[in-house]
C-alpha cells in the first residue's frame, strides 16, 4: 500500500486558519490501511481541530466525509455535495488524492493532510517499512525477492558494498542490509550464481528519473 | 602497459611491492595543504589517492586536487564515487581528468550522505562501483561511451582500481564479490584497513586459492592510530571497520600513544610483506596525518621508492 | 474553585465497574461527580469517545481497567492505555490540560481503590478548574 503519515495538527491548523468551514476528505484506501486517513482518522482530526479552534475562540465548522478512494474520478466526482460551501477541503488521502480534487474543483482550496512517504506493507501492527523502489522495472526474481533498489540504500544492483556489516546498512543500526538479505536467500535457495552475474547500469528512465509515468490498458478503455 | 602512462601499473607490473598513500582535500578552497602534502609524499610513495568528498562531507574535489598534485609531481589516483554523479557526470570527469594527466581512477560506492555536512542532499547512485569499474574498464578496451555509442577519438586510457572490504559482512561472500570486480575488469585494489590481521590472512588465503593474487593486484590498507579513543571510535562508530580490543589496549598502555601507533602500523606491513603472499603492495591512509607517512615508509623498509 | 466537576468514567465490567459496584455495597463514600459508561473492556475505548466526552463538556475522563497482565481479554488494557496516551498528545497540541484524562487499573475486589481513584480524579479536575468547552447554563449533557 502506499504509506503515508499525517502531518502535524499544529500544521494543518495553520494551513486552515482562516478557514470558518472545512470538509475533512478522507480515503478508503491505502491510508485506512496503514491507518492515517480513513474514517476513524478523519474524524479525530476534525474534532481535534474544531476543539482547538474554540479553544482559541475562532470557531471551526466542519464537515467530514469519506471516499471509497480519491484516486478515480468516479469517486472524486461524488464528492461534489460534500465540498458546496466549504472554505477548503483538508485531504487525507495520500499525495495522489488532493491533486485529483484540485482538478475536479478548481475552485476549491485544497490541502494535504499528509506526507505520503512510500509504497510498502506493515511488519507489525502499527509498523509500516518501504519495500518498493517504483522504479518500473522489477528486478525481484534476480534477487530473491528482496528489492535493491529501494531496501538498499544505496540502490546497488551488484551488492553489498563495503558497510555491510552484522547484516546492517551502514546508515543506521535499525536498517537491514538488504544485499545481505539477499544474499542469505540466494544461498538458502541455491541461486548464489544469480547475485555473481553482473549487472548492467538500471534504466532509469522507467523510474521517476524518465519523467512522469503512464500506464494504458486499451483493451478495458471505453473511450 | 594497458594504460596511457600510469606510473603505478608500472611499478606493480615490474613486480614491485607499491607504495601508496592517501591525501583529503581541504573543505575550502586553497590547496596549499594538499600542494604541501603533496610534496612531502613526493619520494615515498609511488602514487597517492585523492579522496571524493569522503564520508559525504564538502571538499576540493578529486580531480582538481589531482591536478595540483600532478604540478607537484606526485602521480594521482583519482577516487570517483557513485553517490554525486550520474553516468553522464562521471564520464564527462573521466573525460577530463584524463585530459589533465591523471592515468589511475579509484572506482567506489561512497559514503551514504547520510555520514556528511549535506544530509538533505539527493543521493545519486546512477551506477553502483561495478558497474563504474566495468564501464570504465570498457572505455579504455572497447573506445566506448557507457551507453556503448563510439568514442571517435581519444579514449581515456586509465589504470583502473577498486576497493575490497575483508571485514564487512558476509565475510564468505567478500572474495566472491572481490572477484566479481576483478572479473569487471579491476586491476588493482586497496583494501579497507587492516587491524584484524587474522581475518585478513584468512581472505588473503581464500584469495589465494582462487588465483585472484594473479590477476589483480591487492594493496593492503593500513592507519597508523594516534590514540586508543580514535581506535574505539573505529571499533564502534564506523560500519565495516573491525579492531580488536587489543590494539586498543596497547594504545592505552602506551606512554606515547601517537609513537605506538605507528610502530603497530609498520609492524603491520612488515608483516604483511613478509607473511602474507599475494599482497603487492601496501596503502597507507593517515589521513590528516600525512606527515607521518614518510616515516612509516623508512622504517618499514620500504624507502627508497623504485625509480623508473 | 468553587464548581462541580462532571467526570465520566469508562469502566471494564470484569473490574473497574465490578470495583465500583463493591464500593456501593461496601457503602464506601466518594464523590458523586462520577458518571460511569460501562463497556465490555476497556480496550473498546476509542479515540473518538474520549474527545466526544470532553468536547461535550465534561471536566474530566477516566478510563479504568483491569490490572496490567490481568485483563479478561488478555491485552485490552494495554491498548486502552496506549489509546488515552495517544488521546492526552493530542490535547496537548489542541490546547487542552492533558491531566482531564487518565488511565487506572485496578481488580474487581478493590472497592476502596475505586473510590480513591474517584476522590483523587475529583480534586485534580477542581484544581484544573471546569472544562473551558463547558456549557453554559448548567443543564444535563447527553
Amino acid at each position: 500500500m502506499i504509506v503515508a503519515e499525517q502531518k502535524p495538527l499544529a500544521e494543518i491548523a495553520d494551513m486552515i486558519k482562516d478557514c470558518k468551514k472545512v470538509l475533512f476528505a478522507g480515503c478508503g484506501g491505502c491510508v485506512t490501511v496503514c491507518l492515517s486517513g480513513g474514517e476513524k482518522e478523519t474524524e479525530v482530526m476534525a474534532t481535534a481541530l474544531r476543539m482547538k479552534r474554540q479553544l482559541e475562540g475562532n470557531p471551526l465548522e466542519t464537515v467530514t466525509y469519506t471516499a471509497t478512494r480519491q484516486c478515480d474520478p468516479e469517486y472524486v466526482e461524488a464528492m461534489a455535495d460534500a465540498v458546496k460551501g466549504v472554505d477548503a477541503v483538508v485531504s487525507l488521502a495520500c499525495g495522489v488524492g488532493p491533486q485529483y480534487l484540485a482538478a475536479r474543483y478548481p475552485d476549491l482550496w485544497v490541502i494535504p493532510a499528509q506526507n505520503t512517504a512510500f509504497a510498502g506493507g506493515s511488519k507489525e501492527h502499527g509498523v509500516w517499512e518501504e519495500f518498493c523502489g517504483l522504479c518500473g522495472q522489477c528486478v525481484l526474481h534476480l534477487t530473491g525477492g528482496i528489492c535493491p533498489v529501494i531496501r538498499c540504500s544505496k540502490s546497488i544492483m551488484n551488492g553489498p558494498c563495503g558497510g555491510s556489516q552484522y547484516g546492517k546498512c551502514e546508515i543506521s543500526k535499525d536498517v537491514d542490509c538488504a544485499w545481505h538479505l539477499i544474499y542469505e536467500r540466494l544461498k538458502r535457495l541455491g541461486r548464489l550464481d544469480l547475485m555473481r552475474e553482473y549487472r548492467e547500469p538500471k534504466d532509469w528512465s522507467k523510474a521517476r528519473d524518465g519523467g512522469p509515468r503512464r500506464i494504458t490498458r486499451e483493451d478495458v478503455m471505453i473511450g | 602497459m594497458k594504460s596511457g602512462g600510469s606510473k603505478l601499473e608500472q611499478i606493480l607490473e615490474q613486480g614491485h611491492f607499491a607504495v601508496t598513500a592517501e591525501i583529503g582535500p581541504p573543505k575550502h578552497a586553497d590547496p596549499q595543504g594538499v600542494i604541501h602534502h603533496a610534496h612531502m609524499l613526493h619520494d615515498y610513495v609511488d602514487a597517492t589517492n585523492i579522496t571524493d568528498c569522503q564520508t559525504a562531507v564538502v571538499r576540493l574535489s578529486s580531480i582538481a586536487s589531482g591536478v595540483h598534485i600532478l604540478g607537484a609531481g606526485v602521480e594521482p589516483i583519482v577516487q570517483m564515487t557513485c553517490r554525486d554523479r550520474n553516468r553522464i557526470a562521471m564520464q564527462a570527469d573521466l573525460l577530463g581528468a584524463y585530459s589533465l594527466g591523471m592515468r589511475n581512477v579509484l572506482c567506489l560506492s561512497g559514503d551514504h550522505q547520510k555520514f556528511g555536512n549535506h544530509p538533505t542532499a539527493k543521493n545519486v547512485y546512477d551506477v553502483d562501483s561495478m558497474q563504474l569499474i566495468h564501464l570504465v574498464r570498457r572505455m579504455r578496451d572497447e573506445k566506448l561511451f557507457f551507453s556503448g555509442e563510439e568514442m571517435k577519438g581519444a579514449e581515456p586510457r586509465f589504470f583502473v582500481g577498486a576497493v575490497a572490504n575483508p571485514f564487512a559482512d558476509p565475510f564468505e561472500w567478500r572474495v566472491d564479490r572481490l572477484e566479481k570486480k576483478v572479473n569487471a575488469g579491476a586491476e588493482f585494489i586497496q583494501t579497507q584497513c587492516i587491524y584484524d590481521m587474522e581475518r585478513f590472512e584468512r581472505f588473503m588465503e581464500m584469495v589465494r586459492a582462487r588465483g585472484l593474487d594473479q590477476r589483480v593486484h591487492i594493496l593492503a590498507g593500513v592507519t597508523p592510530l594516534k590514540s586508543w579513543k580514535a581506535a574505539k571510535y573505529l571499533q564502534t562508530g564506523v560500519s565495516g571497520m573491525i579492531v580488536p580490543d587489543a590494539i586498543v589496549e596497547r594504545l592505552k598502555a602506551a606512554e606515547d600513544a601517537k609513537a605506538e601507533g605507528v610502530n603497530i602500523c609498520i609492524e603491520q606491513i612488515r608483516y604483511i610483506k613478509e607473511h602474507v603472499p599475494g599482497v603487492h603492495g601496501v596503502h597507507i591512509m593517515a589521513i590528516a596525518w600525512e606527515e607521518v607517512v614518510p616515516d612509516i615508509v623508512g622504517r618499514a623498509g620500504l624507502y627508497p621508492r623504485p625509480k623508473l | 474553585m468553587d464548581f462541580e466537576p462532571k467526570i465520566v468514567a469508562f469502566c471494564c465490567h470484569y473490574c473497574a465497574y465490578s470495583a465500583a459496584d463493591l464500593a456501593g455495597s461496601m457503602r464506601l463514600q466518594y464523590p458523586p461527580n462520577i458518571r460511569i459508561v460501562e463497556m465490555p473492556c476497556s480496550g473498546t475505548i476509542d479515540h473518538r469517545v474520549l474527545l466526544k466526552a470532553l468536547e461535550d463538556g465534561a471536566d474530566g475522563v477516566f478510563v479504568a481497567g483491569c490490572m496490567e497482565g490481568d485483563c479478561h481479554f488478555l491485552k485490552g488494557n494495554y491498548r486502552a492505555k496506549r489509546r488515552v496516551n495517544h488521546v492526552k498528545e493530542i490535547l496537548k497540541e489542541i490546547g487542552l490540560e492533558p491531566e482531564r484524562l487518565a488511565m487506572y487499573n485496578l481488580s474487581a475486589a478493590m472497592g476502596p481503590r475505586f473510590a480513591e481513584i474517584a476522590h483523587e480524579m475529583t480534586a485534580r479536575i477542581k484544581e484544573l478548574g471546569p472544562s473551558p468547552f463547558r456549557k453554559r447554563g448548567g443543564g444535563d449533557e447527553k
